[in-house]
């Protein structure tokens, strides 16, 4: 946390800490510009330090949301938008990385690790059970077993 | 002179962590009294030797020895008496020290508290903690050392980072520390049972309250970081998913995990080899977060390139300690015992369950960090994995927690009754959809999830509730014999419900935040007037003030409901003249558990100013809830099985044999 505060003091040294979305970035319909937060929550301020653009104020990502807007407005829809930046600034922009073969692992380790998890629980579970039950008696042991009986 | 005496003391305290290192392990193999009883001696040697060369570099911070190049580089003369204290850990060498002073504090709680341990167990802990004290000091000394000297002495220093002048940073790094190197000690003993390849409900019980009161730090250590960064950092932002954050998160969620399995393993004895492989884990984790925050590895893994003495050091510590002891466990694991048996449906059962997603939840927060760096380093690929990942899959993995909390204390160990269980759930199941559905109703709506998500928060509330009431047998019972068992149960019982109260508290605070958070960005001049929250706000304009260290510009806001003034608030944007940097101080206002939060932009052409003002639903319930979880720990440090501690050693077998026979 120290790190993030140090961090966040250090990338603000230039401007004075304006914050985030301006006054004059707002578009005018309500809708656009709701749908332009919902993506710049998305898209990572390339010069900062695990910041999303709609939270920095650096002038990248000032520029960003403003480009964000521009798409928007010229009837992009989100994913048409989304596809345009990552096609200008590569996968880094995207916070939440798209599944790939690269991102196959990141993906999918929680599912996997989860019935995984379950799966190795289940089979342990399984075993107890099995070494609780006492294994059948070999037919020399039940001759044995109706010779005691028998002789009672 | 003091500071080369201080700077003494740690070499000291380096060498007399290696004798405890190598001594006490010996003789425990030989069962050698003598050498055993070195560890504890020389534990509480090294924690006064260490204390004093802290102390030896806390005064030169007071008395602004600016000769002292880790001084100068952090400190000002002018800077308020309590920031020159807390600047002390206020950078990379001297927040190694913190961690160094805590580590050998919590050995010499150990060799002091630790009397009732068996000899060999002792010395082979105590050895253990040496060994991580070893490394660190040997790290501080090489690569990190706060008490070089500057010839010539400058005038005057650099000034602390502005952002971190603040109370927060007194109280955050060493609470936060208590609790990651609070997880050294369950290291240790995991590490000693592992040597002594013997392992049993009694070890369980020693480790128990050292684990407790490390989760209740780190716990405490996090909300109070999280309250920091949303107070100080302008945005009103409480979580960030940042890698530093999820460094100490993960310690977290490993510990929590621990803490309930070795509540199986102290009462069942199953959960054995589990239990000490958490115990690994939770404080490799430990390590990893400090190796990441440390190394400047996050930063970039080029920064990391250009200069890494320290990240290698760390790095090497890293795979000796979290190498060695996997390693050790996976030789000696197979020697320890399996202990009772139990249904999938149990108390046992359900803490396994509570493992598995904690565990779970851990790896993809771990996987979460580190792909990032892990592809770049293969592929030099560069993606970001930031806070949309981990909401949505951290998310998905706790909604099955959270569901199964309130079940955990209802059912019965061994074999639980999960109807049984439901039956008595119902009445708290009710409230907490009735709870639900009037704060939709009070907030006007919103997306259906939300009901969804506040009804779970009140289930784990009017759980925890739930389960003290079927406890003290409150309905069945006349109401004064049951207020009666319910001052008479165990305090444990109540740590329980108040920790699974206050996770319920978290989460209302979590989900009432996202989901009804207004936020207001508006150019504001003198006297306009802004709604947010059925609050308004009036700008009566700026005013310049100058504190001891900074000059700053604030704003004056007076808000009124209904046309009557309720309250008034000061919002500043700060320049600290020293580094020349700006901060905002953002103008809190609380109403309740919500708050409105008002930040200054940048001024605006003709006068007026840029103002961000948030509207925060109950969001004060976030750490509410951590404090109560927090209190929920320490209640339960107190209840009277961990406070007598374990038996006397004399006592022990017929404790024992009681505890056979429950």
């Amino acid at each position: 946390m120290i790190r993030k505060l140090l961090l966040a003091a250090m990338l603000a040294l230039a401007p004075l800490p304006a914050l985030a979305v301006n006054p004059d970035e707002v578009l005018d319909d309500p809708v656009l510009e709701e749908r332009a937060r919902n993506l710049s929550v998305n898209l990572r301020c390339m010069v900062c330090q695990n910041q999303s653009i709609d939270d920095s104020n650096a002038e990248l990502a000032r520029d960003l949301r403003v480009l964000v807007r521009e798409r928007l407005q010229n009837g992009d829809t989100d994913e048409e938008v989304i596809d345009y930046v990552v096609s200008r600034y590569g996968e880094f922009v995207l916070l939440k990385p798209r599944f790939s073969v690269r991102t196959l692992l990141l993906w999918t380790a929680p599912a996997v690790l989860l019935l995984g998890g379950a799966l190795v629980l289940v089979l342990i579970a399984r075993g107890r059970l099995q070494a609780r039950t006492p294994a059948p008696l070999t037919a020399e042991e039940q001759a044995r077993l109706d010779e005691l009986v028998g002789k009672r | 002179m003091i500071i080369e005496v201080g700077h003494y003391a740690l070499v000291l305290a380096l060498a007399t962590a290696l004798v405890v290192s190598i001594v006490p392990v010996i003789g425990a193999r030989r069962n050698d009294a003598a050498m055993m009883a070195l560890a504890p001696v020389g534990s509480i040697v090294m924690f006064l030797l260490v204390l004093f060369s802290f102390s030896a570099l806390t005064w030169a911070y007071v008395v602004s020895d600016f000769s002292l190049k880790n001084v100068w580089e952090n400190s000002h003369s002018m800077m308020p008496a309590v920031y020159k204290f807390s600047g002390v850990w206020g950078n990379h060498e001297g927040s190694m020290m913190l961690w160094l002073l805590i580590l050998v504090f919590f050995s010499a709680l150990v060799a002091f508290f630790g009397r009732n341990l068996p000899d060999t167990l002792r010395a082979n802990v105590l050895a253990a903690q040496a060994w991580i004290t070893t490394a660190f000091t040997l790290f501080i000394l090489l690569t990190s050392n706060p008490f070089l000297r500057l010839n010539p002495a400058p005038a005057e220093g650099q000034d602390l980072n502005p952002i971190l002048q603040d109370p927060g940073l007194a109280v955050h790094p060493p609470l936060l520390y208590l609790g990651y190197v609070g997880f050294s000690v369950c290291f240790s003993f995991a590490v000693a049972a592992l040597m002594e390849g013997r392992i049993d409900a009694a070890w369980a019980r020693w480790v128990r309250p050292w684990t407790l009161a490390a989760w209740t730090f780190l716990t405490a250590g996090i909300a109070m970081g999280s309250y920091w960064a949303y107070y100080e950092l302008g945005w009103g932002g409480w979580w960030f998913w940042d890698p530093v954050e999820n460094a100490s998160f993960m310690p977290w969620l490993a510990g929590t995990a621990l803490l309930h399995s070795a509540l199986v393993m102290e009462k069942r004895e199953a959960l054995k080899i589990w239990t000490v492989l958490l115990a690994i884990m939770t404080f490799s984790l430990s390590l990893l977060g400090t190796f990441l925050v440390r190394s400047g590895v996050l930063t970039s893994v080029h920064a990391f390139a250009t200069d890494p003495t320290r990240g290698i050091f760390i790095l090497a510590i890293l795979m000796l300690f979290i190498g060695g002891a996997f390693a050790l466990f996976a030789w000696r694991a197979p020697m320890l015992k399996a202990g009772g048996l139990f249904a999938p449906i149990s108390r046992e059962g359900s803490l396994v369950l509570n493992n598995l997603i904690l565990t779970v939840a851990t790896a993809t927060i771990l996987i979460g960090t580190l792909y990032p760096l892990v592809l770049e380093t293969l592929t030099g690929e560069k993606i970001s994995v930031g806070a949309p990942f981990f909401n949505m899959t951290f998310g998905l993995l706790m909604i099955p927690l959270l569901i199964a909390v309130p079940f955990g204390p209802m059912l019965a160990w061994k074999r639980g009754d999960l109807l049984g269980a439901m039956q008595r759930l119902y009445g708290a199941a009710g409230l907490a959809l009735v709870a639900g559905l009037v704060l939709y109703y009070i907030e006007n709506g919103g997306p259906v999830m939300a009901v969804f998500g506040l009804v779970i928060a009140f289930w784990g509330m009017f759980g925890a509730l739930a389960d003290l009431w079927y406890r003290a047998n409150f309905g069945k019972l006349p109401v004064g014999v049951a207020w009666r068992r319910l001052t008479g149960l165990p305090r444990s019982a109540f740590g329980t419900a108040l920790a699974h109260f206050g996770l319920g508290v978290t989460v209302l605070g979590i989900i009432m935040v996202t989901t009804y958070e207004t936020e207001t960005v508006v150019e504001m001049k003198q006297g306009m007037t802004v709604e947010a929250g059925g609050y308004s706000l009036v700008f009566d304009g700026m005013r310049e003030a100058v504190g001891p260290n900074f000059t700053e510009e604030r704003g004056h806001f007076t808000i009124s409901q209904g046309g009557v003034v309720v309250a008034d608030t000061w919002s500043s944007k700060r320049l600290y003249t020293a580094r020349r940097m700006p901060t905002t101080e953002a103008g809190i206002v609380t109403f309740g558990f919500s708050q409105l939060y008002v930040s200054l932009g940048d001024p605006i052409a003709g006068g007026g100013m840029v103002v961000r003002i948030w509207w925060k639903p109950f969001i004060l319930c976030i750490w509410g809830g951590s404090l109560i979880m927090m209190v929920g720990g320490f209640v339960s440090l107190s209840d009277r099985r961990l406070r007598v501690g374990a038996p006397r050693r004399k006592a022990r077998p017929a404790r024992l044999a009681m505890e056979a026979a429950e």
